[in-house]
């Protein structure tokens, strides 16, 4: 009988052509000699690690960025090589990988395919070519059409396609022509984010300021375009399992969904993130720290911020994470878990926020209202413990 | 002994960067006491905080030994002045307590009112005036136009003034000669009954208050039965003794002429108010040195600890910054919005700013501070007047006869070019011009009569902001006069905020009325319904603005599953709800309690 633990591994590819303006993951351009070496310190990476993690066994692969198809295909193959060598993948993993329009053809994809990577996620974020430049996007809608044909002529059956409301210069008319131009071409998967403006990205700068606020839609039009796409998406097939994300039926994202759940990950790469053995830790973000690690004898630099985490910070994550899901969290779980009773650790929190018509209680589970969602940061703040 | 006729008492004057801390340290440096490794830099001014702004806070003397070119050794008694016009009668106190006076000029820059108001101090107490022209090193400096600015202005010969670098220690010692020469001895007889002037005092957890004093006539000693003649106080002298550099050397007796300090076991500085003189109580003088005036509180605000939980920390420094500062008020009140906490009274908003600093600095207390006001006089229908410090006090417009408040006369002095916006700026305030002068081609004296109130918040801010840095300004009270004054409340979702109201004058009510809720529509957090903020005089509102609902409020997606950065991110979100204030059902941050004393933004 099979007793190993399940893991998902994350591998980061922090390449991008060039940074989108919003943007502020950790992702920069970089010359080809730059990407050999990466990979190959990846690869070393990938290997170190492998003997760590002999009871587990990966469920999940997840090769993200920056943009990790701006890669030769061959760098893909030898990454997946390294993860098949060093660690014990099951048979049936969701394996997927990140690309922008514009990074692919049919021999990348077939490198893809024989690497194992059966869920391929696209960075589109609009149809509209005004709002796609604003954005600092390398491609047009066309070009995406163009990536999105080769996938499918590939032979991929699980593909995401990634959007943004609340874009400078989006109406709700032109939302609405994203969306439906997104849902003709049938993908199993949709994530559709509101855009966030983050501090010091070059659109911080620029929207933050009284001039660029003018610019973005109107506080009650963002509201309504996320509306819309709830209510579009789910009209046309797609189930909402989580706050941004949409389904067909048996395409949710295992590996998005471990995020939310509480399951544990390994991060490998730049800057990556884990969570395993109940820790939170993440690698070095430096990349010339990161590429005079070595490897093969030590690798004590590798992990940064080291975070043991408590019963309450479990108890607060699970909270905070499982209220992301459309399901919500579910009392017998939390007492399952925790051996606790979900309302004598967090009732005050439960009942205020009832009271303010941001969760409900549907009998086992409690969840997110619409306006839970909106104001999502309130209602989970409040479920920090300490 | 030293002989009475080789001690030089005397104080050095300047306007702010003008260099009278260097010039200080170089006459330290100069006479020898120090080493230069004991040196540090600017040794009277030892308040971290006074290093910081560059201001000095309380007064300190230093007593130093000159061997002049004449082969005679003379002690020079250095007695440090603060340098702001909320101190000014600190300042005059401790002049009295000198016979001369260096007036540090910037060669370049040359005299400002501060600097003016501080040598008309000096005439008035009858002091020697030994003009310097500091930084002649700059390639800015015009030492031969600020001589002549000095005569013409002042009316004291200036001509052999030194002219000096006391940052790069040129021409030092011709300062020292020119104290030794111009500076007379000090006169009084040891026969005579005891008279000492007070100039300052400081508290000593073993000793108790250390009083700083000038003796004019006779002598003290240890074993003298003493009697404050203001505050009617009798001690018996415990120790006496003179300033060294930054500490108190224990000697015989006091004789005329000498600066130095009496302990006696007293236990309140209150009983040893600056201005005050000494006497023996077994053989008092005939009548106190002229000058005394008792220092009352100009400016009032309320201190909050922001965690009401530390209250009584807050009380207890208070009463620790009160022992060495007699000019600091404060008495229990307490705010509906803010809970538990003390109206204060300060002899300015530099006062106040210094004291806040403090508290949060060495006590490390977190506060809020409500906005400053004037004492207003109240008169009521009854025939009694009320001295109110706290607009909550106010009583029903329908008791109220009338009111008064608090005027200053204000000198400014300015270049030519500034005279027009500056005078706009004091018609803004409500100022009543006297007169204006012109002391020279370019510059010019402006004099006004403005109330305290207009002045209090951020009167100095503007008048550098529209002279570009070229007009000072020095004041003084000069009484108080009518106004139509009223109270102007402040109502957050419908409730009013006590620690938010104040008193302003009539015709700008609307006006700050309107600034208030714009300024705290944008302080205040958007919450789950709609807020108004509204400002009322008498129950009629007269502005209103409104907080909208909030709509959206969400993180960023959690890519790579990096949860410590979206935890860290709530976290902060749960902080911030710690730090507001809740009203009814609203919550304040702390900081829109402050954030609203500074409104005149141009």
């Amino acid at each position: 009988m099979d007793k190993k633990k399940k893991l998902e591994l994350y591998i980061h590819i922090p390449f991008c052509e060039s940074k989108c303006r919003y943007c502020d993951f950790l992702s920069a351009s970089a010359d080809s000699g730059t990407y050999r070496a990466y990979v190959d310190k990846l690869v070393d990476e990938i290997r170190a690690q492998g003997g760590n993690y002999t009871d587990y066994q990966i469920n999940t692969v997840f090769i993200g960025g920056g943009t990790p198809s701006i890669l030769p295909g061959v760098y893909i193959s030898n990454l997946m090589s390294a993860v098949y060598e060093n660690f014990v993948v099951e048979a049936s993993a969701e394996i997927s990988i990140e690309c922008n329009p514009g990074t692919l053809d049919a021999q990348k994809l077939e490198y893809f395919k024989q690497s194992g990577i059966n869920r391929i996620s696209l960075g589109l974020q609009s149809t509209v070519d005004k709002e796609l430049e604003n954005l600092g996007r390398i491609h047009t809608y066309e070009k995406f059409l163009e990536s999105y044909q080769l996938v499918r002529e590939a032979g991929f059956h699980n593909v995401n396609i990634d959007l943004m409301s609340g874009l400078p210069y989006q109406t709700l008319e032109s939302w609405k022509s994203t969306l439906k131009n997104v849902v003709r071409l049938k993908p199993e998967h949709i994530s559709a984010y509101s855009l966030i403006i983050e501090e010091g990205t070059e659109f911080a700068e620029i929207y933050t300021k009284e001039e660029g606020k003018k610019l973005l839609p109107s506080e009650s039009d963002e509201r309504k375009m996320y509306k819309m796409t709830a209510d579009f998406l789910q009209r046309f097939g797609y189930e909402r399992y989580e706050i941004s994300n949409y389904a067909r039926a048996g395409f949710q994202s295992i590996h998005n969904t471990g995020y939310w759940t509480g399951a544990e990950y390994l991060g490998m790469g730049l800057g990556a993130s884990s969570y395993v053995f109940k820790r939170r830790f993440h690698v070095e973000k430096d990349i010339k720290k990161y590429m005079k690690i070595d490897f093969k004898n030590d690798i004590t630099p590798l992990y940064q911020d080291i975070q043991e985490l408590t019963l309450e910070d479990e108890m607060s994550e699970f909270m905070f994470l499982g209220l992301r899901m459309m399901k919500g969290v579910s009392g017998a779980e939390f007492l399952s878990r925790f051996d606790y009773n979900i309302y004598n650790v967090f009732g005050e929190a439960i009942q205020r926020n009832k009271d303010l018509g941001l969760l409900v209680n549907d009998g086992s589970n409690i969840r997110l209202t619409p306006r839970g969602i909106d104001l999502s940061n309130r209602v989970m703040s409040d479920f920090l413990l300490n | 002994m030293f002989e009475q006729d080789r001690i030089r008492n005397f104080s050095i004057i300047a306007h702010i960067d003008h260099g009278k801390s260097t010039l200080a340290d170089r006459i330290i440096e100069m006479t020898g006491l120090l080493t230069n490794r004991e040196m540090q830099s600017q040794v009277l001014d030892n308040m971290e905080l006074e290093r910081e702004r560059g201001i000095t806070i309380k007064s300190q003397a230093v007593r130093t030994v000159y061997t002049a070119r004449d082969g005679n050794e003379y002690i020079f008694n250095l007695i440090d002045t603060p340098g702001h016009v909320d101190f000014n009668y600190e300042v005059s106190r401790s002049l009295a307590a000198c016979d001369g006076a260096v007036l540090v000029v910037d060669a370049a820059q040359g005299i400002e009112a501060q600097t003016l108001a501080n040598v008309y101090l000096a005439i008035d107490n009858n002091l020697e005036v030994i003009p310097v022209i500091n930084k002649v090193d700059l390639p800015s400096a015009d030492p031969e136009h600020v001589i002549a600015e000095i005569e013409d202005i002042i009316g004291i010969e200036a001509s052999d003034a030194p002219r000096i670098s006391a940052k790069m220690g040129i021409n030092i010692e011709d300062v020292l000669e020119a104290i030794v020469k111009k500076v007379p001895a000090p006169k009084g007889n040891r026969d005579n009954p005891l008279q000492a002037l007070i100039f300052d005092s400081l508290y000593d957890s073993y000793r108790g208050v250390i009083v700083f004093v000038r003796i004019r006539e006779g002598t003290v000693k240890k074993g003298s039965n003493i009697l404050m003649m203001a505050t009617k106080a009798y001690y018996e002298v415990v120790e006496v003794g003179y300033f060294g550099a930054g500490r108190f050397i224990q000697c015989d007796e006091l004789s005329p002429g000498m600066v130095g300090y009496i302990t006696a076991s007293i236990k309140n500085v209150k009983d040893t108010r600056v201005g005050d003189t000494i006497t023996d109580a077994d053989n008092p003088c005939e009548k106190a040195l002229p000058g005394y005036k008792k220092v009352t509180p100009m400016v009032y605000c309320g201190l909050y600890p922001a965690d009401g939980a530390k209250y009584n920390d807050l009380r207890d420094a208070l009463e620790k910054l009160q022992l060495n500062d007699a000019s600091l008020f404060y008495e229990p009140e307490t705010s509906l919005a803010l809970g538990f906490g003390f109206r204060c009274g300060f002899l300015g908003l530099l006062h106040l700013e210094i004291i806040q600093e403090r508290l949060e600095r060495e006590y490390k207390l977190d506060l809020v501070t409500t906005a400053p006001g004037v004492v207003y006089k109240v008169y009521k229908t009854d025939g009694s007047v009320i001295e109110l410090t706290n607009p909550s006090n106010l009583p029903e417009p329908t008791e109220i006869e009338h009111m008064e408040e608090p005027v200053v006369s204000a000198e400014i002095m300015l270049t030519k070019e500034f005279v027009g916006s500056i005078m706009n700026l004091c018609q803004e305030r409500r100022g009543i011009y006297i007169s204006m002068e012109y002391i020279e081609e370019n510059r010019a004296l402006l004099k006004y009569d403005l109330p305290l109130n207009e002045i209090i918040y951020d009167f100095f801010d503007a008048l550098k902001s529209r002279s570009r840095g070229y007009a000072s300004l020095d004041y003084e009270i000069k009484g108080y006069q009518p106004s139509k004054l009223q109270k102007l409340d402040i109502l957050i979702n419908k409730e009013e905020v006590d620690a938010l109201s104040f008193i302003v004058h009539a015709d700008s009510a609307y006006e700050r009325g309107r600034k208030m809720c714009e300024k705290l529509k944008d302080e205040i957090p958007r919450h789950l319904f709609e807020i108004p903020i509204q400002a009322a005089i008498g129950g009629k509102v007269i502005a209103r603005e409104t907080v909208k609902a909030v709509r959206k409020d969400v993180l960023a997606k959690c890519y790579g599953g990096d949860i410590s950065r979206k935890r860290k991110l709530l976290e902060k979100q749960k902080e911030g709800k710690k730090r507001m204030r809740q009203i009814g059902s609203v919550e304040i941050p702390q900081k829109a309690f402050m954030s609203v004393l500074k409104l005149d933004d141009e």
